[in-house]
């Protein structure tokens, strides 16, 4: 696998570069941060990434970069065959959020707006191939409007949506599109909020994401579990939902 | 908030633990950093209910390896299960491996860990070549024996109390494979326990001895003695071993299934199972050195009520009687000891706090029964003190502060160098409140 990864310093991102490279895989980093991407790129070829790893700065914010950084990807891997996003942000809690004109308009553009232009850059280019993996790690948060997540909700169901199409269509194409929805994971992300029950742990998502994959499938919660607690709340009648607080 | 304790569950306090990748950043002004939570008592809480201690889990990139000499310099949250399923394959392992892979480099360092090739490779400090560290005036700097060299020293051991571990280099043992050849032979009583441990050890790199510590009178002190070492290629599988999951234990076990009778059992069936005849052959590394890992959350067998470790080192030059005198005593409190492991100890290292030093180390898993655990401890303590002994920190939870500076006359002089660099003491432990008189 030749793998471009948009987010793989952080978190489930960092977690499912480092499988890749644990089983020889080319990987090529795309971040903010010169110094991270370095350590980070450091981290996965003593892992065993084959032939080092090369990165390049891409940030959400500026959607103008995200063809050429591609392009440098392309490269550098000489034609890659997989794009993963796992960068995004939580932007604050909701109700500063609904406080926050600027800070709202972000959280939407980032999660939203410019994470799909980024996969449509990513999916020309992998049609012209002839196909390949688009790997996009959108949210639970996505399957049903919540009183605590409504605005980071909404980026997530939008994604979901986009990717759920972009399966419908291109499938017959070659273009594997992965949706990734993860429930509560413990990373840096999500490190001062309170985890709740089946909150998962980074390696064992990373690994879970990977075989999914392997197999071509379009669709996978993780940790396995949040796929049918979200099935419950997806049930719950809408006068359910306005006096619970989840 | 919420509850942290360490893998004894003994005690528990309510608190924050905060993880982060940025070990930098997290450890500016902060109280204590822990890493796996595998220390058994109270070496990686914070002293008071509702104050925030650092996790370094996610805090585990690898910075350099060198594949020529094995010199490897990792993030202090690296943890040694990684280091094993990375390098294991590549011909590299940890010189120095405690008895669970579910620990950091971090914590490996801050206990000053120990294994059953004590008598040969020292502990895990004499194999790290350089930390990198955050002190308590919040610099950042890079120590080692050569630039910092009472720093280091009182670092290795020093449970996290001399500043924060932020990176560790170290260097790695070059294997002829990744299998372990083992053998294993029971011995019947006590005498026959250290002769053969000793012997053992005069041609095998690791050797350690389980006991059946519910036998009293004769055969006090019988067990199965295990001795190992890397296994030539030729006797190896030729596939490097993979990394095993076990079965976890899925609830908190209630209190009678872990009573003097049951444990009694288990010991008696475990040392009979083995039979008389000497068994040998080559097995997975893991196997042999890690057979808890195997049954994950192994320590809810003990119950809501937890356990308490104890683990201390006796020295036998003078006085080779002092092993029985300690086994008397455990033996005669009526309380049981679930899991108990001898071992004979090698040279003390540079760690000024470390735990080892020539002798027999005897290690005690005992189910938490309020004042009658504590009971126990102080009796074997003061058999600890009257031999010129010591205890090992990082497993305990219940030692009292007298009792501590009676067995360690290097206190003063670690204290010292730790008050050097953090003379406010702003890097406290529970530990700390409870055994140095810091302030909570």
């Amino acid at each position: 696998m030749k793998a471009v990864i948009l987010g793989g310093t952080k978190g489930m991102g960092r977690e499912l570069a480092r499988c890749l490279a644990e089983r020889g895989d080319r990987v090529f980093l795309l971040g903010r941060k010169p110094e991270v991407l370095e350590k980070t790129a450091k981290d996965l070829e003593i892992r065993g990434a084959a032939g080092g790893v090369a990165t390049t700065l891409c940030d959400l914010r500026r959607p103008e970069g995200f063809g050429p950084a591609l392009d440098q990807a392309q490269a550098a891997l000489d034609d890659f065959d997989t794009v993963i996003v796992t960068a995004g942000m939580i932007g604050g809690d909701q109700a500063s959020l609904e406080d926050d004109a600027e800070a709202c308009a972000d959280l939407l553009t980032v999660n939203f707006a410019n994470t799909i232009l980024f996969c449509e850059e990513a999916r020309r280019r992998l049609l012209r191939r002839g196909g390949g993996n688009l790997v996009v790690f959108s949210s639970v948060a996505g399957d049903r409007g919540r009183k605590p997540v409504i605005l980071y909700g909404a980026t997530k169901a939008g994604l979901s949506s986009y990717m759920e199409g972009l399966d419908h269509k291109f499938h017959e194409q070659g273009l594997r599109a992965l949706l990734v929805k993860p429930g509560f994971v413990k990373t840096g992300m999500t490190a001062g909020l309170k985890p709740p029950p089946f909150a998962g742990e980074p390696r064992p998502v990373a690994e879970r994401v990977l075989r999914a994959m392997d197999r071509g499938d379009s669709l996978v919660y993780v940790p396995a579990m949040w796929r049918w607690i979200m099935f419950v709340i997806q049930l719950l009648p809408r006068a359910v939902m306005r006096r619970i607080g989840f | 908030m919420s509850t942290i304790a360490g893998w004894g569950r003994y005690p528990i306090v309510q608190g924050t633990e905060r993880r982060s990748e940025d070990l930098e950043a997290a450890t500016r002004d902060a109280l204590l950093v822990r890493g796996l939570g595998r220390s058994y008592g109270d070496a990686s809480l914070p002293p008071l209910e509702g104050q925030t201690v650092i996790n370094s889990t996610l805090a585990d990139r690898l910075i350099a390896f060198e594949p020529e000499t094995g010199i490897l310099r990792a993030e202090a949250g690296f943890s040694l299960f990684d280091l094993n399923r990375l390098f294991l394959q590549r011909g590299w392992a940890t010189p120095v491996s405690p008895g669970t892979q579910f620990v950091t480099l971090g914590g490996m360092v801050a206990s000053d860990v120990h294994g059953r090739n004590h008598h040969v490779k020292g502990c895990f400090g004499e194999h790290v070549r350089a930390l990198r560290m955050r002190v308590a005036d919040g610099r950042i700097l890079e120590v080692t024996e050569a630039n910092e060299r009472e720093l280091f020293r009182a670092t290795l051991g020093g449970m996290g109390l001399t500043g924060h571990i932020l990176e560790v280099e170290v260097q790695l043992e070059a294997i002829p494979s990744a299998w372990i050849f083992r053998e294993s032979l029971q011995v019947y009583n006590l005498a026959e326990l250290i002769t053969n441990l000793r012997e053992s050890s005069l041609d095998w790199p690791f050797t350690a001895c389980w006991v059946d510590s519910m036998k009293r009178g004769p055969q006090m002190g019988r067990g199965i003695v295990t001795r190992g070492r890397w296994a030539e290629p030729h006797e190896a599988p030729a596939k490097p071993p993979r990394p095993r999951k076990g079965p976890a234990v899925p609830i908190d076990f209630p209190g009678w299934v872990l009573s003097s009778l049951t444990i009694s059992a288990f010991n008696s069936l475990y040392f009979h199972k083995h039979g008389r005849s000497l068994k040998r052959g080559v097995v997975h590394p893991w196997t042999f050195s890690y057979p808890l890992d195997a049954i994950g959350s192994w320590n809810r067998i003990y119950g809501r009520r937890g356990f308490a470790q104890y683990q201390c080192v006796l020295p036998i030059e003078n006085d080779p009687s002092v092993v029985q005198r300690f086994f008397e005593v455990m033996t005669s409190s009526g309380e049981a000891s679930f899991l108990t492991v001898v071992k004979d100890c090698g040279a003390e290292g540079k760690g000024m706090l470390s735990f080892p030093r020539p002798g027999i180390s005897i290690a005690l898993d005992l189910p938490m029964h309020a004042d009658k655990t504590q009971a126990i401890t102080d009796a074997l303590n003061e058999v600890v003190i009257a031999a010129g002994g010591r205890i090992y920190l990082t497993k305990d939870a219940l030692t009292r502060p007298d009792h501590f500076r009676a067995m360690e006359p290097r206190l003063d002089a670690w204290n010292a160098v730790r008050k050097k660099w953090d003379p406010d003491g702003l890097i406290r432990s529970a530990l700390s409140v409870r055994l140095l008189g810091d302030e909570a």
